[in-house]
């Protein structure tokens, strides 16, 4: 099942700048493919900052035991 | 995962919610179940115990030469992750997993450690950064360097050896721990390094591998991966230096790779150097193939120092029969 594509707008002259940039660079395909990285490092950048850990307090200090009694800690 | 994760993950190294994810993860069974759309399965370990409870959402089948050559880049039968998929029905169940139950870690319950563990322990270290290696084989010196100079950068190092189903002639489970304990022991700092096991079966993907090696490693908690030559390679499938290049396209792993060439003892700089320090030959660097190391040990015999540490060597050769057969 193939990915499926939606269109955003960026200014032409952000486009033509990036066709240069890529046109020097290897890796990229298209425009596309640049801006879809670049986004996807900065939305990856914003989300590992919202993750809280998945545990509670009371989890904590059980493991911790545990960590204890294997001698980890 | 479903059918419509595995279709992207064969063709754009993503789940359907676009999260990096490499190689597919598949229920496979002889004949579809007598169920519905929306029941819930229990689904059994191979010793019948119970091990997690899917919400079903029907079959699917999948072409296998497709798979192989997505995945793998190649459809060779040689290739032991090609065969397993060959060797597989082909039927596939899709499903939500819903309760997943604790593995049994047998043997190895004190060096097995769950990624909350791991998250735990790491902060009550104190670690900010943590660098993990995954490993399937005991430890030589050059693996020693590998990992001592990432962890020259970092704050911990996680040393994450791969346990279960493996190759003829490959050191046994018990043999790695026994290996990386006197290593450990004797030529880490205690509160720099990490040990514990991962029961999880070698695929042999080579780069897409070693995306999905990351990916587990960041779930332990670790900040960054060490990702040497020929990382889950086999034979001569893939470019020695490919596992690192695969990284360029994943700018969203949330884990940092660190790249090493090859570490080695020099005998004319009579160190341990690499391609990157080191101008000499081929011909200068002490090396064993995994045959003569067989042979070696199979004689009661110990590799030279600067080959592997002595401690390891003893701890090898104190099992009758290291290797798997
Ligand atoms: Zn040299």
């Amino acid at each position: 099942m193939p990915t499926k594509y939606t269109t955003v707008s960026i200014p032409q002259p952000l486009h033509a700048k990036i066709e240069k940039l890529i046109a020097k660079k290897r890796g990229f395909k298209s425009v596309s493919d640049y801006v879809t990285y670049v986004l996807r490092e900065v939305v990856a950048m914003h989300e590992t900052k919202e993750v809280p850990e998945p545990f509670t307090s009371t989890d904590v200090e059980e493991i911790k035991q545990r960590l204890k009694a294997l001698g980890y800690l | 995962m479903g059918e419509s994760d595995y279709g992207c993950v064969i063709d754009q190294m993503r789940l359907s919610d676009d999260v990096p994810w490499t190689l597919p993860v598949l229920l496979q069974v002889e004949e579809g179940p007598d169920a519905k759309d929306g029941d819930e399965l229990l689904l059994r370990s191979e010793e019948g115990a119970p091990a997690a409870v899917i919400g079903y959402e029907g079959t699917f089948r999948i072409d296998k030469k497709e798979y192989a050559s997505k995945v793998f880049g190649t459809e060779d039968q040689a290739h032991p992750g090609v065969a397993k998929v060959y060797s597989s029905t082909g039927l596939a169940v899709s499903g939500r997993l819903k309760v997943v139950g604790r593995q049994d870690p047998g043997t190895y319950a004190e060096y097995t450690l769950s990624p909350k563990e791991t998250r735990v322990l790491f902060a009550e270290k104190g670690w900010q950064t943590v660098v993990a290696f995954q490993t399937r084989n005991a430890p030589h010196i050059n693996h020693e360097y590998l990992q001592k100079s990432a962890l020259a950068l970092v704050d911990g190092l996680f040393v994450n050896p791969v346990l279960g189903k493996k190759k003829p002639g490959d050191f046994k489970d018990e043999v790695i721990v026994d290996a990386y304990k006197a290593l450990i022991g004797q030529y880490y700092p205690r509160n720099s390094v990490v040990m514990s096991v991962l029961h999880y079966e070698m695929q042999y993907a080579g780069p897409k591998e070693a995306i999905m090696h990351a990916i587990m490693r960041k779930n332990f908690g670790c900040t960054h991966i060490i990702i040497g030559r020929d990382h889950a390679g086999v034979g001569n499938y893939y470019r020695p230096y490919a596992a690192q290049e695969i990284f360029g396209e994943f700018p969203d792993l949330g884990i940092a790779p660190m790249f090493f060439r090859e570490f080695y003892y020099c005998t004319k700089c009579a160190g341990i150097a690499s391609e990157k320090t080191c101008p000499h030959g081929e011909e200068d660097r002490l090396n064993f193939s995994g045959t003569k190391l067989r042979k070696m040990f199979g004689e009661g015999e110990v590799p030279p120092k600067e080959f592997m540490r002595p401690e390891v060597a003893q701890a090898i050769l104190a099992h009758r029969q290291p290797f798997v057969e």
